[in-house]
């Protein structure tokens, strides 16, 4: 099973999504998330899925999760780098992705993070 | 009946009166046309055709056939795009038989070459009439597809800024495209703000509110913010009346509104030279 590394610069916590995500992995990123959180007291989460051109309707809800898990150590997520096609797909199915902000790259992103700090 | 035999008399009769049948049929279809093309051009171009028709029913060669349907496709997409009817383009055919039963009327003897050469007439007229046709939907469907090319524009108002002004009824398959467009070029550029005009668009209903909604809920997606401007009056009256709820969605009143709306939000500020 591919696992997605965490990356911690500053407070912020960088996830960098290059696989094709499946369902595992992403319940693994959750977990591995929220440890980090818990350990490092980290204030922003920052997830670029510029390198996703596939999503379904469980990986549009656990990402709602991660905001959600993030939120209750303090931490904003930011999902970055979202492609168009992906966008429209979320939308069709109905997921707006509520409690997570979005940014078209990680400058803008880490911009939102570096605003709320 | 020696159905062979009466075709190529009639081909032979034909090409013997060549100047004469030419010469009236392009008279009979100058007539019917009303002078949108000079008779020297009908000449032409029925001259090439009777020498194709004559030599299908000598049956001399067998490349004839495919010539002569190659003729008449162009022929009559040629009259498809110049705006003739059907009738017009059709007639155009069939007075061919109406300048030879002139000619034959007198001679008893030539009934059935007549009536073999009317058969064959009668399929040349179907052709046309096929080929006109497809020529009109071609015409129709490239039409439509340079109007969806030029009804969804995405113009950039500012750094980090673009509009999008809508013109022309919403549907799925018109919303759908804006929407593609809209969020490549969010992402080639980089804007962070974009600006949905609806000042062209005559009515909305709950469809077309529906599908602005998704077009904005996914520009959230990719992390920038919509505007909706343009909204008229009547428009406001009719949202409000339908109970559409447009939610925390910007909408605005112009375009200037919502642009002086976005530059805010991009903390900038116009201020007099």
């Amino acid at each position: 099973m591919d696992r997605v590394p965490i990356v911690k610069i500053g407070q912020t916590l960088f996830v960098s999504i290059q696989i094709d995500l499946q369902d595992e992995s992403v319940i693994r990123l959750q977990e591995d998330l929220a440890d980090e959180l818990a350990a490092t007291a980290a204030n922003g989460v920052i997830i670029d899925i510029t390198a996703v051109e596939i999503v379904d309707s469980f990986i549009g809800r656990m990402l709602t999760m991660i905001g959600s898990i993030s939120r209750l150590f303090d931490a904003e997520t930011v999902i970055v780098g979202m492609r168009p096609a992906v966008a429209i797909t979320l939308t069709e199915l109905g997921l707006s992705l509520k409690g997570v902000r979005t940014a078209l790259n990680a400058e803008k992103g880490l911009a939102i993070l570096n605003g709320k700090s | 009946m020696d159905v062979g035999g009466t075709r190529e008399r009639m081909a032979d009769y034909l090409r013997d009166h060549q100047d004469k049948i030419v010469g009236r049929w392009s008279e009979l279809v100058i007539s019917g046309v009303r002078g949108r093309t000079s008779l020297e051009v009908v000449r032409h171009e029925l001259g090439g055709l009777f020498t194709l028709i004559v030599r299908v029913l000598s049956g001399a060669d067998d490349y004839a056939a495919g010539e002569l349907r190659a003729a008449l496709d162009e022929l009559s997409r040629g009259r498809a795009r110049d705006g003739f009817t059907p009738s017009e383009t059709a007639l155009g055919v069939f007075s061919l038989k109406e300048a030879v039963y002139e000619l034959v009327a007198e001679s008893a003897e030539m009934v059935p070459e007549f009536l073999a050469f009317s058969r064959i007439i009668d399929d040349l007229g179907l052709r046309t009439f096929e080929a006109y046709s497809a020529a009109r939907e071609q015409i129709i469907s490239d039409q439509v597809s340079t109007m969806m090319e030029l009804s969804t524009p995405v113009v950039r108002l500012w750094e980090g800024i673009i509009a999008v002004p809508l013109v022309g009824t919403l549907d799925s398959a018109r919303t759908q495209l804006v929407m593609e467009k809209l969020l490549d070029t969010l992402v080639a550029t980089g804007a962070d703000h974009a600006v949905i005009d609806i000042t062209g668009v005559p009515t909305v209903d709950t469809e077309v509110a529906q599908h602005l909604l998704k077009t904005v809920s996914a520009a959230r997606l990719l992390g920038a913010e919509c505007t909706i401007s343009g909204i008229r009056p009547q428009v406001a009256q009719t949202i409000v009346s339908l109970g559409i709820e447009f939610g925390d969605i910007a909408t605005k009143a112009s375009l200037a509104d919502a642009l002086a709306l976005a530059l805010r939000q991009a903390g900038l500020k116009v201020v007099p030279a």
